[in-house]
């Protein structure tokens, strides 16, 4: 009866290792754009207390402003268990590399049009493996609008003459 | 024989003026030597591209291989790769996206090796409208702007559309630019003979013309070209955006859309019912530009929601 419930765990262990590793091969994100050397965020949390208050940030993560995304504080989305993790609303931990699961909780239509490549940039081949881009990569986590940019340059105007060291400069068409 | 004497010195005086005015009336023929240098027999006599057997093909490839390598002193690959079974291009926009940031105007120019300036040419045309209704006719592309997007305005970026009833090939009166089975409309530059009648039938100004000998800076050249595509084009010929040929057709993305920062340039096969173009067609709001025109375009634009 051991040995059976043994196997039955071994199996079902098994069967749940290959679940978790299809659901990362369906969609094959790169790395998450971390700062350089801020991962993995245990390195220092692990001895931290973890401090659940509402507060301005002095020690650590001043850059970190949390804007145009509601009413949000570290843990909403970060987990206080393991802070090498993400938090589902569910209580769920999440690694970063599965982060559009969190994003997709409210924006389900975004994620569901990223996922069939309709939302987000897509390079690759048209027929075959296409890279996918994490939300992270081009939306701020801590402040997802798109920035402005500035654009490349205008075309010239023509000038059938091409002559004149000036070109026309016409206000209006 | 005084007479005669006489005469043949008119004569010579004559001959002479008429040497001297033929050399004045030729002088300025001398600037053109260059055209006379670049005149190339086999092109001239070369046959229409589709109607070339494969052997007739793989010598004109290797010919014009050999030829860039002699003007531009660098390796060159031409290719001419058919059409994929089953495959119908689209394209796909998202206006909800665009920021009219013109990258993919010059992802294009480098991929497609365009005339740089002052002769300039660029395939992609981003107009921007006051927000509101669409009017071609209030918007411009010469917009220079410190930061984009601006408030109040939308962009629409503006290529070939690459029709299925394309006016511009019922225009050519010599067949130099076709349809191509996989969608594409194509030129063959070496048929054009630069009446520009295509130019004129297209309702999207999607065709420009090389009024000057393209201006390409020798390292910045694509030697990676495609026949049909983006081999270094000469005076005189029509040319347009092929949605990359020499890329699509060996699966890759055109380059405006690898580009886009914001994703919103979509492409894919029509025919394709998981294809990311489909999926648009089938759930998003959508729209050709000038539908009422019937050109039936396979470029489409759409909303995000």
């Amino acid at each position: 009866m051991v040995r059976h419930l043994k196997l039955l765990i071994m199996l079902f262990v098994i069967f749940a290792f290959a679940k978790s590793s299809l659901a990362t091969k369906e969609y094959p994100v790169p790395y998450p754009p971390f700062t350089p050397g801020i991962f993995p965020c245990m390195n220092c949390h692990s001895d931290l207390p973890r401090n659940k208050t509402k507060r301005v940030l002095k020690d650590m993560h001043q850059d970190i402003k949390v804007e145009n995304h509601g009413d949000r504080w570290c843990y909403d989305c970060h987990d206080e268990r393991n802070m090498d993790k993400l938090k589902l609303a569910n209580g769920d931990q999440i690694k970063f590399e599965e982060s559009y699961k969190l994003c997709g909780q409210c924006h389900g239509n975004i994620l569901n049009d990223w996922k069939r490549g309709v939302h987000g940039k897509r390079t690759g081949s048209w027929n075959g493996e296409k890279q996918y881009l994490l939300c992270v990569h081009c939306h701020n986590p801590h402040n997802p609008p798109f920035k402005a940019l500035k654009p490349d340059p205008a075309p010239i105007r023509p000038d059938a003459t091409l002559l004149k060291p000036k070109y026309h400069n016409n206000k209006s068409h | 024989m005084k007479e005669n004497k006489k005469i043949s010195f008119i004569r010579r005086k004559l001959l002479k003026t008429f040497t001297v005015a033929a050399a004045a009336a030729l002088a300025p023929l001398t600037k053109a030597n260059s055209a006379i240098k670049d005149f190339d027999f086999e092109d001239f006599v070369q046959k229409n591209f589709k109607e070339m057997t494969p052997q007739e093909v793989e010598k004109l490839l290797k010919r014009l291989e050999k030829k860039y390598k002699e003007k531009y002193g660098k390796d060159f690959v031409v290719k001419a790769t058919l059409p994929m079974e089953n495959v119908e291009f689209g394209y796909a926009l998202n206006l909800s996206k665009c920021i009219g940031c013109r990258r993919c105007v010059y992802a294009c120019v480098k991929e497609n090796n365009l005339s740089r300036k002052p002769h300039q040419i660029h395939y992609i045309r981003v107009m921007r409208f006051k927000n509101g209704p669409i009017d071609l006719e209030k918007s411009e592309h010469y917009y220079e702007s410190e930061q984009v997007p601006e408030n109040g305005y939308f962009y629409v970026p503006i290529q070939c559309q690459q029709c299925r009833k394309a006016p511009c090939v019922k225009a050519c009166p010599i067949k130099a630019t076709w349809t191509e089975k996989d969608g594409i409309v194509v030129v063959d530059y070496n048929w054009c003979i630069a009446c520009r009648y295509c130019m004129a039938a297209c309702p999207y100004m999607g065709r420009r013309f090389n009024w000057a000998e393209p201006q390409i800076p020798i390292e910045e050249l694509n030697t990676n070209t495609h026949y049909l595509g983006n081999r270094p084009r000469m005076k005189n010929v029509v040319e347009k955006c092929t949605f990359c040929i020499q890329r699509t057709r060996e699966g890759r993305y055109p380059a405006c859309v690898e580009i886009c920062p914001v994703g919103a340039r979509k492409f894919g096969n029509l025919l394709d019912p998981n294809s990311e173009v489909r999926r648009i067609i089938e759930t998003k709001r959508i729209f050709r530009l000038k539908e009422d025109l019937n050109t039936e375009p396979r470029f489409f634009y759409f909303f995000h929601s």
